[in-house]
C-alpha cells in the first residue's frame, strides 16, 4: 500500500534551507504578489512553524502554503537543493488531515464534494457545456484542475473529447520483436483533452518499431490531488496504476504529459518499496526517442522549403529533472520547424496543479508574462511537452490577444512522420 | 508595544494590506541570511517617501524602533528586528523612475531588484557595474545601505561610486534630498557617501539617482590553473602593475578547489593549489590582445594551466566553476560562517597562510576564495553546529581571522557591513575615539534612537 512522508519527516530537509533568499529570484508565486511568505524561503519558514507549534493553522498560514505552484523552480535556484515543493505538498496534507480537505481550498472540495459541484455546473450552464464534464471520470485529475465556479472566470480550455483516447485504441499495438516495449501512460489531459497526442505518440513509436502497451485501467497519477493535500486520493490512485503497470511486461514506462512524468517517476518512489521498481523504468516521450535513434532518422528527411518558427517551454516537472536537451533535439530535427529560443523560457506557465483554481488572478499574470515572450520569440507555434502547460499557455496567448497557438511536440512530429 | 490604536493609525497611513500583523506574516519577516530570527511586532509595506516620513514622526512620537528591510539577503543581520518593533519593508517600492541615456543618470525607488535594473538600462546600451553575487534578489536599497561589492568593483568601484544622489527620510521623520543628478556637486556636506554603508541606521533611502557608464562592447573570460597561492597573488600584481586592470579577478584557494573537485565533476587537475578568473571587457578587437598580455605576463609565475573561452557557452563554463564553491562547501560542513575580510591586494598570499594556520590551531576546515583584484577574502570557517564545541572553536577562529586581517592593515568586512554579526569586533578595528564620532552623527540624527537601533555599534546608544 501507498504511503506517502508526513511533514515531520522533511524536518532535515527544512534545516537545510539558510534563509539566503536566492529562492526570490525564481518563484513565480512570488512574482506574482511580492511578499515574503509568498517566496519558498516564507513557506519553508512557516511549516517548521507548524511543526514546533509556534503557528496553527490559521488563515494566514494556510493562505501562504495554497500559494504555490508545486513547480520546483525554487528548489532548482537554490544553493542547498531544498526541496520547497515536497515541504508545501507534505505541509498540504497535514493540513488536510487534520482541517479537513475542505476548508483547504474551495478546488479541493470537489474530491469530496462530486454531488454539490454537478448541481453547479448545471445551474451554471454558460460557457463550457457542463455535459463535457458529466462524462469525465470521478478520478480524473482534470476536475481537480478546473472545477465549475473556475470556469465562469473568461478562462478558455479545450473541449472534452466525445472519445477519450484509451478507448479509441486497442490496448496492445505490436511491434518490431527486435524492439523495446513501451507502457504508454497517457494521463488525463491526453485522454480527455487531446486524443490527437495519444495518436502522435503510437504513430512515433510505431515508426520505431516499439510495441506499445497502452493500459485501459489505468487512472489519473494524481499530481492535481498531490497539489490540494488529498492523501488518500493520491495513494489510492498510485495502487491502482501500480496494480494496472504490474499487470504488464513492459521495458519503460513512457510518458508525454511532464506532471505524470514527475508523478509516477518521483512521487512514487517515495511511496514504498514495491514501487521503486516502476518508477525507475518511468522516461519522457522525447528523452525515449532521442536514445532510440530518431534526431538522426529526423535529419535524414530533406528541410521543407517554407519552415515554421517554433519556440519551447519548458514544463517544470521535466526542467527540474535536468530534462531541457531532448525535446529541442527533436524540435531542431523537425524538416518543417524552424526552432527559436525564447526569454526564460524555463519559468513556469503558471498552472500548478490546483493552484490555477484558487487564484487564477495570480495565474493570468504569470501567464501574461509568458505570452509576451511567446510574442517576443517572433514564433508562430510554442510547442512543450505537457498537456497542463499547453492548456495554460494558451489561455495566458488567448487573454494577451496574441495569435500563437499551443501545442505538443509530438503534434508536430506527427506532420513529420510517415502515416 | 504597539497597541491596537497605533496600528489603526498605521493602517490610516498605508492601507489595511500594508499593515501586516499576523503571527505567520511576523515570522515571515524574522530573519535574514545570517539565519538569526527575531519577531517584529508588525511589517509595513509603504508605498511612498510620504507614507514613510509619517510611519518615522509616529515611531518618534511613540518611541517604536523600525527596522528598515530590503530582500532580507543581508549577511550580518542588519534588517533584523533585534527589539521587536516595525519592520519596514521596501519591497512594494520597486519602480524604475527613469533612465535618462542623454545624462546617463537614472532614479529608482529602493525597492528595484539589482538584476532587473541593470537588465533594463544594457536594453539601451548603458551599464550599471555593481554586481554583488546576491543580484539576482538583492534590493538596490540593500545595495546602497550596505555599499555593496562584487566581483567587477575592481575595476568599477563599489555601489557608491555610482551613487550621487538619494531621497531620504530623516529618521525623525523628515523628507531630504542629497546629492543630485549632476556628475558634480560640493555643496554642503557630502550626506551621499554618508548614508551609503550607514546599514540603515542614519536614515531611509527612498529614491536613489545612479550613474551609468557606456555598455562595454564585449567581455572576455580565462581561467588560470597555478601550483600555488602564491602564484596567484603574484600573478594579481604582475597584471596591475602592467598597468592592465581587469574587470574580474577572482580567485580560490587549494582547499576551495578540492570542495569543488569533490562536490562536481568539473576537470580540475591535482597540480592547481590556486584558481585566477580574470575577465576583461572592452572594445571586441582591444580584448583579444589584452587577454594574450595576461596570459604572458602570468605565465612564469607557476602556470599549470590557462583555459581563454571563445565563446559565451565556454566563458559560462569557466565561471560555473566558481559557481558551484558555495554549494559544494557543505560537503566539508553542513554549517559556514562566512567573514568577508578585506587586506592590501599584495597581503593575499600572507593572510591566506595565517587562516591557514588558524585553521589547523582550532582543527577545524576554513576555505577561501573572493575577489583577489580588491583583497576581499571571503574566508569561510565551517562547522557542524550539532557537533559540541564547533561553534566556540568557530568564535575563536573569527576573532583570530579579523585580528591577522587588521595586522596586515585590512579591514573586517570588505563589503557584507557589520551589522550585530560584527558589532562585538568593532572594538578591534575603530578606536574609542572614532566610534564616539560616529555615534556623535547617529545621536544628532536619531536623538530617540528609532532607525534600526542595535546595529553596527553594540552599546548602540543604549536607552
Ligand atoms: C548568496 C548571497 C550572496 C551575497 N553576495 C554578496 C556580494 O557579493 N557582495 C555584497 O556586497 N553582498 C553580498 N551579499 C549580502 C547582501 O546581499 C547585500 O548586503 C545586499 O546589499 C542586501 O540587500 P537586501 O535588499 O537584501 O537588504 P537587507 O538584507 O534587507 O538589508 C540590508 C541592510 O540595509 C538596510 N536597508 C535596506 N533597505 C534600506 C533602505 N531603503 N533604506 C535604508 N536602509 C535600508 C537594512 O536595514 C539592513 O541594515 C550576499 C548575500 C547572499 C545571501
Ligand atoms: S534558496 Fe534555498 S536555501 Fe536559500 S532561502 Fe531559498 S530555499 Fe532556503
Ligand atoms: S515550488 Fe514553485 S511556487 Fe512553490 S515555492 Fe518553489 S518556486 Fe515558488
Amino acid at each position: 500500500m501507498a504511503k506517502l512522508k508526513k511533514l515531520e519527516d522533511y524536518r532535515d530537509e527544512i534545516e537545510r534551507c539558510v534563509k539566503c533568499g536566492a529562492c526570490r529570484a525564481h518563484c513565480p508565486a512570488f512574482d506574482a504578489e511580492r511578499r515574503e511568505g509568498r517566496v519558498a524561503r516564507g513557506k519553508i519558514a512557516l511549516a517548521n512553524s507548524i511543526l514546533e507549534g509556534e503557528v496553527g493553522l490559521e488563515p494566514k498560514v494556510l493562505e501562504d502554503l495554497s500559494q504555490c505552484l508545486l513547480c520546483g523552480s525554487c528548489c532548482a535556484g537554490c544553493p542547498n537543493k531544498v526541496h520547497t515543493e515536497d515541504i508545501v505538498a507534505a505541509a498540504r496534507r497535514q493540513i488536510a488531515e487534520e482541517r479537513g480537505l475542505s476548508t483547504f481550498g474551495k478546488g479541493v472540495a470537489t474530491v469530496l464534494g462530486r454531488p454539490k459541484l454537478m448541481n453547479l455546473l448545471a445551474k451554471s450552464g454558460g460557457s463550457l457545456s457542463s455535459i463535457l464534464f458529466k462524462k469525465l471520470p470521478k478520478n480524473s485529475g482534470l476536475n481537480l484542475r478546473f472545477p465549475a465556479p473556475y470556469l465562469e472566470k473568461g478562462r478558455t480550455l479545450p473541449p472534452i473529447t466525445a472519445k477519450p483516447f484509451r478507448e479509441r485504441v486497442p490496448e496492445v499495438i505490436p511491434g518490431d520483436s527486435q524492439q523495446p516495449t513501451v507502457l504508454f501512460f497517457t494521463g488525463c489531459g491526453i485522454n480527455y483533452m487531446y486524443p490527437a497526442v495519444g495518436e502522435a505518440f503510437l504513430n512515433a513509436l510505431n515508426f520505431l518499431g516499439v510495441t506499445v502497451i497502452v493500459p485501459k485501467d489505468q487512472a489519473c497519477c494524481g499530481l492535481p490531488a498531490v497539489s490540494a493535500g488529498a492523501t488518500k486520493t493520491i495513494e489510492s490512485l498510485a495502487d491502482q496504476n501500480l496494480a494496472a503497470i504490474n499487470r504488464h511486461n513492459f521495458d519503460y514506462i513512457v510518458t508525454a504529459c511532464a506532471s505524470c512524468n514527475s508523478g509516477l517517476g518521483n512521487i512514487y518512489a517515495e511511496m514504498g518499496d514495491e514501487f521503486k521498481e516502476m518508477s525507475a523504468k518511468v522516461m519522457d516521450i522525447f528523452v525515449f526517442l532521442a536514445r532510440h535513434g530518431l534526431p538522426e532518422k529526423l535529419e535524414a528527411l530533406p528541410k521543407s522549403e517554407q519552415r515554421i518558427k517554433v519556440t519551447y517551454h519548458d514544463p517544470c516537472h521535466l526542467r527540474n529533472q535536468g530534462i531541457t536537451k531532448e525535446p529541442r533535439q527533436i524540435l531542431k530535427a523537425l524538416p518543417q520547424v524552424e526552432f527559436v529560443e525564447m526569454p526564460d523560457a524555463g519559468t513556469c506557465c503558471g498552472l500548478g496543479g490546483t493552484y490555477s483554481v484558487y487564484h487564477y488572478e495570480h495565474t493570468k499574470r504569470i501567464a501574461a508574462r509568458k505570452a509576451g515572450n511567446i510574442e517576443s520569440s517572433g514564433a508562430e507555434l510554442v510547442a512543450t511537452d505537457c498537456p497542463g502547460c499547453i492548456m495554460q499557455l494558451q489561455d495566458g496567448i488567448n487573454h494577451a490577444e496574441g495569435t500563437q497557438r499551443a501545442l505538443h511536440i509530438l503534434e508536430l512530429l506527427a506532420e513529420a512522420l510517415p502515416e | 508595544m504597539i497597541d491596537k490604536k497605533i496600528i489603526e493609525e498605521l493602517v490610516q497611513i498605508l492601507g489595511k494590506d500594508n499593515v501586516l500583523t499576523s503571527k505567520a506574516e511576523r515570522i515571515c519577516y524574522s530573519y535574514d541570511a545570517t539565519q538569526q530570527s527575531f519577531l517584529p511586532e508588525v511589517i509595513l509595506q509603504p508605498g511612498s517617501t510620504e507614507e514613510i516620513a509619517l510611519v518615522m514622526k509616529l515611531a518618534n512620537r511613540e518611541l517604536i524602533p523600525v527596522f528598515p528591510r530590503g530582500a532580507g539577503s543581508g549577511f550580518t543581520g542588519g534588517s533584523l528586528p533585534t527589539k521587536g518593533g516595525i519592520v519596514l519593508c521596501t519591497e512594494q517600492m520597486d519602480q524604475i523612475l527613469e533612465i535618462d541615456e542623454e545624462n546617463l543618470v537614472a532614479t529608482v525607488e529602493p525597492g528595484v531588484v539589482t538584476e532587473r535594473f541593470q537588465k533594463a538600462v544594457e536594453k539601451v546600451g548603458l551599464f550599471y557595474p555593481p554586481d554583488p553575487a546576491s543580484l539576482k534578489f538583492s534590493t538596490l536599497g540593500g545595495n546602497v545601505a550596505e555599499c555593496a561589492g562584487g566581483p567587477r568593483c575592481v575595476k568599477y568601484g563599489v555601489t557608491k561610486d555610482f551613487i550621487i544622489g538619494l531621497e531620504v527620510v530623516t529618521p525623525t521623520g523628515d523628507i531630504i534630498t542629497t546629492g543630485g543628478p549632476t556628475m558634480k556637486g560640493v555643496v554642503g556636506y557630502d550626506l551621499t557617501k554618508l548614508l551609503c554603508g550607514s546599514e540603515g541606521t542614519l536614515g531611509i533611502i527612498t529614491r536613489i539617482v545612479i550613474k551609468l557608464l557606456p555598455l562595454p562592447e564585449a567581455k572576455k573570460t580565462m581561467l588560470v590553473l597555478f601550483d600555488s597561492i602564491d602564484g596567484a597573488a603574484q600573478a594579481v600584481s604582475a597584471i596591475t602593475r602592467n598597468k592592465i586592470i581587469p574587470t574580474t579577478l577572482e580567485f580560490m584557494d587549494g582547499r576551495t578547489i578540492e570542495c569543488v573537485r569533490q562536490a562536481t565533476d568539473l576537470d580540475l587537475p591535482e597540480a592547481a593549489q590556486a584558481v585566477l578568473i580574470i575577465e576583461v571587457d572592452g572594445d571586441r578587437e582591444f580584448l583579444d590582445k589584452q587577454v594574450n598580455r595576461i596570459a604572458e605576463i602570468i605565465k612564469p609565475l607557476g602556470v599549470v594551466e590557462t583555459r581563454i573561452a571563445t565563446t559565451p557557452e565556454e566563458s559560462e563554463a569557466l565561471w560555473q566553476i566558481r559557481r558551484s564553491v558555495s554549494a559544494s562547501l557543505r560537503k566539508v560542513n553542513p554549517d559556514k560562517f562566512n567573514e568577508d575580510i578585506c587586506v592590501p591586494r599584495s597581503k593575499v598570499p600572507e593572510m591566506i597562510r595565517k587562516v591557514d594556520a588558524i585553521a589547523d590551531k582550532y582543527q577545524i576546515p576554513i576555505v577561501n576564495f573572493g575577489h583577489a583584484g580588491d583583497g576581499n577574502i571571503h574566508v569561510n570557517i565551517m562547522v557542524n553546529k550539532k557537533v559540541s564545541g564547533d561553534i566556540m572553536k568557530a568564535e575563536g577562529a573569527i576573532k583570530d581571522v579579523f585580528k591577522a586581517t587588521l595586522e596586515l592593515g585590512g579591514t573586517m568586512s570588505g563589503e557584507h557591513g557589520v551589522g550585530i554579526a560584527k558589532a562585538p569586533y568593532i572594538p578591534l578595528e575603530i578606536t574609542p575615539i572614532a566610534a564616539e564620532y560616529m555615534k556623535a552623527i547617529k545621536k544628532a540624527l536619531d536623538p530617540n534612537n528609532i532607525l534600526n537601533p542595535g546595529k553596527i555599534f553594540l552599546d548602540s546608544l543604549e536607552d
